[in-house]
This record gives structure tokens, C-alpha cells and sequence, in this order.
């Protein structure tokens, strides 16, 4: 088995070009996803963030083709699905799985029989199904509660028979609608813990979208942050973030308002990778006071990151030289406005 | 009256109504399921909507539901007739029967089917289903508690429209308790078909909650 490394270097698995997609609603017509590009490559964990009404539960059923965009491709796995329809299409949704915020579990089905409902309409053959069914659920860890029905499920558990079904068809790709929004923070953490889990272990490809700031951190090597329709920033999570301006690194390390502080600079550092000792630094070579106001530097799931709010003592003229040096190091330095 | 005289009428009714009620309720029940499948599957936002055929079907469905039974039972005597080639009857009045029940069950079937979680359906068509199998294995599947209890509905509402089927000699316990209870005033069959009545009632809606209360895995 190869290393997940390998597959993070992978080519893109899913493609989507100019989507457009338009709703018609009470004679007006509004655009929900307005010329959307992006790229996942193989092996990643891709989520697409933004608030509600931003468009990216209708990107994601875009990727499938629940909703048929207006204009653009969607290409998954080197096929391009916009062309598709009919058997066809049916053929290329079943390699592509699918997990739902609230399951979507077919009520008068056990945990096994939801799994096999998605084999069955593979057209498995009945003794192939069982064995798989078993299979399956053993992967997300709920073989003990096989015979038991949704509504005595708890919510983490019906989540994994989503999962569970969705893996069904050995797909290279998962997509992943909220999955863990209906779910107490607890359960969300080991849902995640799992999805991270099959992403390394079978290279699942996964594109998800979110609004939970700890799903980016717990999970995404790659974002992408939608707003009225469109991507306004996508990339890699720690390249992101380091970018001047990134919404990403203001919704995952929030450090509100500045504090009005006399005869002092207050910025913003973003740090990303490898702790580096620069506020030590600082305080060394230009002799300074150096405080840490507030901030958080973590690790996640795409590398260690974080932001901090430094204040340093005088007004922007005499620390100007600090400043310069910690940019030339590398880091992102931004003043609050 | 004797009393073995008795025990032999209201039998002969009972057995009349729940042939009546009987052969009327399968025949119900399977036109039903039809045309309640044809409402959702035309209808908007179904799996193959075709609006004129929606308009046509939701029209002949809601004309069979707005006729009073007893209007409707005289007003298809000719169908009736080249139906079973009788206009007369106990079998004959199956005909109207099951004409005034399809479209009563239709509409329950429509509800319940409508009812199905709608993220459950796409789940479905995320997964690759097509039609056929989104229709046998989600819709009418999850709907069962849904489609059990309304035919359960339909099959006592049927038995209360057996009653008005003396009107073309179709027997049965309510056409005893007319013509006996009623026009000659023997109170004591027209007691006895109403505790029939009542107790058959009471059985098929036990049954039915029975087997909905089994279906539903809430």
C-alpha cells in the first residue's frame, strides 16, 4: 500500500469548469452557483466553506449531477458526467458516493439492509451482497448493530451506515454534504476521525462542504470559500491562510477587534508550518516589548497554523523595521483595521 | 321471527358484505396503488412529469370522489353491465364499488407517497437508481406503514358503501337492517346487523393497525 503522500500528489480527480446554475423562483430567477472552477486532486480532502445561501450545497449536487448545472463540465474520475445521461450517468453515480447531513437512510431498512439497498441497485448478486454488507459495515465499525433500524440508531451511528453505503461502490470519490452539521460535537469529532481515517487508508478522494470552521481544521488539505455564488479563494489550507486579506485565515483563527492600545503597533501574524521562534526574535534584535495580545497556533489536518496578534510598543514609524524583518522572514504581517 | 331464521340472514349478510367488501377492497387496492403511483410519478417534481397527463388523471380522480355513492351506483349501471354482464347482485355491486374506491385510495396512496423524505429519494438518485427501483424500493416501500393504514381507511369506507348496495340487490348486512330493521321496524335484526357491523369494523381496523403499527419502524 502506498503511502497517503503518494496520493496527495495525485491528479486532479474531479474537474469542474464555469458551473453555472440558475433557479427560477417566484418569476425572478436567482444564480446559486455562478461560473465555479475548481480542482480536486486525488487523494485529497477538499471542502468548500461559505455561509448558508452561498451556493455550495448546490455546487456539491452539481458534482453528481442531482442538479444539472446550466453551463460548464463536471469531470470526476476522467469521465465527464455533463455529457452523460440516462444508464450512463446511473453507472458513474454509483462509483461516486455520497453522505447526507441528516443520513438519508431508508427508514424501513436495518443498518445492513440500507448498505445493501446501495448494492442492490448496483445489481450485486444476493450471496456477493451479504458478504460485502459485512464488509462494509465492519469499515466504519458498526457490524454489532447490523440488525438494528434507523430510528434506533444514534446519530453518529447513522451516519456511518451513510458512510457505509456510500462506500458501496468502491468509489474513488466521496462527497460529503454536511455530514457532521446535525451531529453534538463529540460525535462530529470521531465522524471526522473517520472519514480522515478512510481517506488514508483506501486514498478516498473527498470533497465536502461545511459551514464548521473544526471540519476545515480537523480534516481539509484544501479550501475553497464561497460567497454569493462564486469561489473567492481556494487553495491549500496553510497556503491560504498565509495570503494577506484571506477570508479562510479570518473565519478559522478569529481575532476580533483590535484593542485601542496608546503609542503602540498592533498586527496580526500569520503563522503557518513550523513553529520559527520570531516573536524570541524580536524581542533580540530590536530590543522590543514584544506582547502577544491573543491568537492560536494549531495543528491541522493540512499543517500546523495559526495566527497571532502581537502589539509591539511605539507608533508605526519606529516599529516599522520589526515589521519589515518579520515579512522578510516569511510570515504574513497584517495591521488591524 | 325464529331464531334460527335469524342466525341465517344475518350470516348470509355478513358473508355477502365481506364478499362485497372483500373482492371490492383487492381490486381497490391495486387500482389505487396505480393511479396513486401515476399522480406522484407525473405530478411536479416527480420521476417523470408529464403535466397534461397529471391535469387528466387528478380531473377523473376527483370527479369519481365527488359523486355520492348511491348517485354513482346508478349512474355506471351500464358499465356495471358490460363489466359482469349483470346489473343485479351482489357481484354486480362490486363494480361500483371498486369504481368509488380507486380514487379514494389514489389520494391516500398520493399522500403517503408524497410523505417519503425527499432526501432519502435523492439519496437514491445519488446512488445511481433508476426509476423502477426508486419507485419499488424507496417510495412504495417507505411508504407501507402510510399505504396499509389508508387501506385500511378505504376497505371501512367501503363497508359502510355496501350498505346503500340493496339498492340493486346486492344483499349484505345493511341492506338487512334496512329492510328489516327499517321498513318493517324488527328491532332485534337491526340491532344485530349494527353489532355485526360495529364488530367487523372494529376487526379490520385492529388488523390493519396491526400490521401498520409492524411496518413502521419509528
Amino acid at each position: 500500500m502506498s503511502s497517503p503522500e503518494t496520493y496527495r500528489q495525485g491528479p486532479n480527480v474531479i474537474e469542474l469548469d464555469g458551473l453555472r446554475r440558475t433557479y427560477r423562483a417566484k418569476g425572478r430567477s436567482v444564480v446559486a452557483v455562478d461560473g465555479v472552477s475548481l480542482s480536486v486532486r486525488a487523494g485529497e480532502v477538499f471542502g468548500v466553506v461559505g455561509r448558508s445561501g452561498a451556493g455550495k450545497s448546490t455546487l456539491l449536487r452539481c458534482v453528481n449531477l442531482l442538479e444539472r448545472p446550466d453551463e460548464g463540465s463536471v469531470t470526476v474520475d476522467g469521465v465527464e458526467l455533463t455529457a452523460l445521461g440516462g444508464a450512463r450517468l446511473r453507472a458513474a453515480r454509483q462509483r461516486t458516493g455520497m453522505v447526507h447531513q441528516h443520513f438519508a437512510l431508508l427508514s424501513s431498512r436495518t443498518a445492513a439492509g440500507n448498505v445493501a439497498f446501495a448494492l442492490e441497485v448496483m445489481g450485486v448478486p444476493r450471496a456477493e451482497r451479504a458478504r460485502r454488507v459485512a464488509e462494509l459495515l465492519d469499515l466504519v465499525g458498526l457490524t454489532d448493530r447490523a440488525d438494528a433500524y434507523p430510528a434506533q440508531l444514534s446519530g453518529g451511528q447513522k451516519q456511518r451506515v451513510g458512510i457505509a453505503r456510500a462506500l458501496a461502490g468502491r468509489p474513488k470519490v466521496l462527497l460529503s454534504d454536511e455530514a457532521t452539521s446535525a451531529l453534538d460535537p463529540e460525535t462530529t469529532r470521531s465522524i471526522l476521525g473517520l472519514l480522515r481515517d478512510l481517506n488514508q487508508r483506501l486514498g478516498l478522494t473527498i470533497l465536502l462542504i461545511t459551514h464548521e470552521m473544526d471540519v476545515v481544521k480537523r480534516l481539509c488539505d484544501s479550501v475553497a470559500v464561497m460567497r454569493d455564488g462564486r469561489v473567492t479563494e481556494a487553495g491549500p489550507v496553510t497556503e491560504l491562510i498565509a495570503r494577506p486579506g484571506s477570508e479562510l485565515a479570518a473565519e478559522l483563527f478569529p481575532l476580533g477587534p483590535p484593542p485601542a492600545l496608546p503609542d503602540t503597533t498592533v498586527v496580526d501574524v500569520t503563522v503557518t508550518g513550523s513553529g520559527s521562534s520570531f516573536v524570541a526574535d524580536l524581542a533580540r534584535r530590536f530590543d522590543l516589548d514584544v506582547q502577544i495580545v491573543n491568537g492560536t497556533v494549531e495543528q491541522l489536518a493540512g499543517g500546523r497554523a495559526g495566527r497571532l496578534r502581537l502589539a509591539l510598543p511605539g507608533d508605526a514609524d519606529r516599529t516599522a523595521p520589526a515589521v519589515a524583518h518579520l515579512r522578510a522572514a516569511g510570515l504574513t504581517v497584517e495591521v488591524p483595521a | 321471527m325464529i331464531a334460527d331464521d335469524l342466525v341465517e340472514l344475518l350470516w348470509q349478510g355478513l358473508r355477502e358484505t365481506a364478499y362485497m367488501v372483500g373482492v371490492a377492497s383487492l381490486l381497490a387496492a391495486v387500482g389505487g396503488l396505480l393511479v396513486g403511483v401515476a399522480l406522484v410519478l407525473t405530478g411536479p417534481g416527480g420521476l417523470l412529469p408529464a403535466r397534461p397527463v397529471n391535469a387528466l388523471l387528478g380531473l377523473v380522480v376527483n370527479i369519481g370522489r365527488s359523486l355520492p355513492f348511491i348517485i354513482l351506483l346508478v349512474a355506471i349501471i351500464p358499465f356495471t353491465r358490460a363489466v359482469v354482464g349483470t346489473t343485479i347482485g351482489t357481484t354486480a355491486a362490486i363494480v361500483p364499488l371498486t369504481v368509488s374506491a380507486i380514487p379514494f385510495y389514489a389520494r391516500i396512496v398520493e399522500t403517503a407517497l408524497r410523505e417519503v423524505d425527499r432526501d432519502v429519494i435523492a439519496a437514491a438518485h445519488a446512488m445511481g437508481a433508476n426509476r423502477r427501483q426508486i419507485v419499488g424500493k424507496v417510495l412504495l416501500r417507505e411508504a407501507r406503514p402510510g399505504l396499509v393504514a389508508g387501506l385500511t381507511l378505504t376497505v371501512v369506507a367501503l363497508i359502510g358503501y355496501s350498505a346503500m348496495a340493496g339498492v340493486i340487490g346486492g344483499g349484505g348486512l345493511g341492506d338487512l337492517a334496512l329492510r328489516y330493521g327499517y321498513q318493517r321496524f324488527e328491532n332485534d335484526i337491526m340491532i344485530a346487523t349494527v353489532v355485526l357491523l360495529v364488530a367487523f369494523v372494529q376487526l379490520v381496523q385492529m388488523v390493519g393497525d396491526v400490521i401498520t403499527r409492524r411496518l413502521a419502524h419509528r
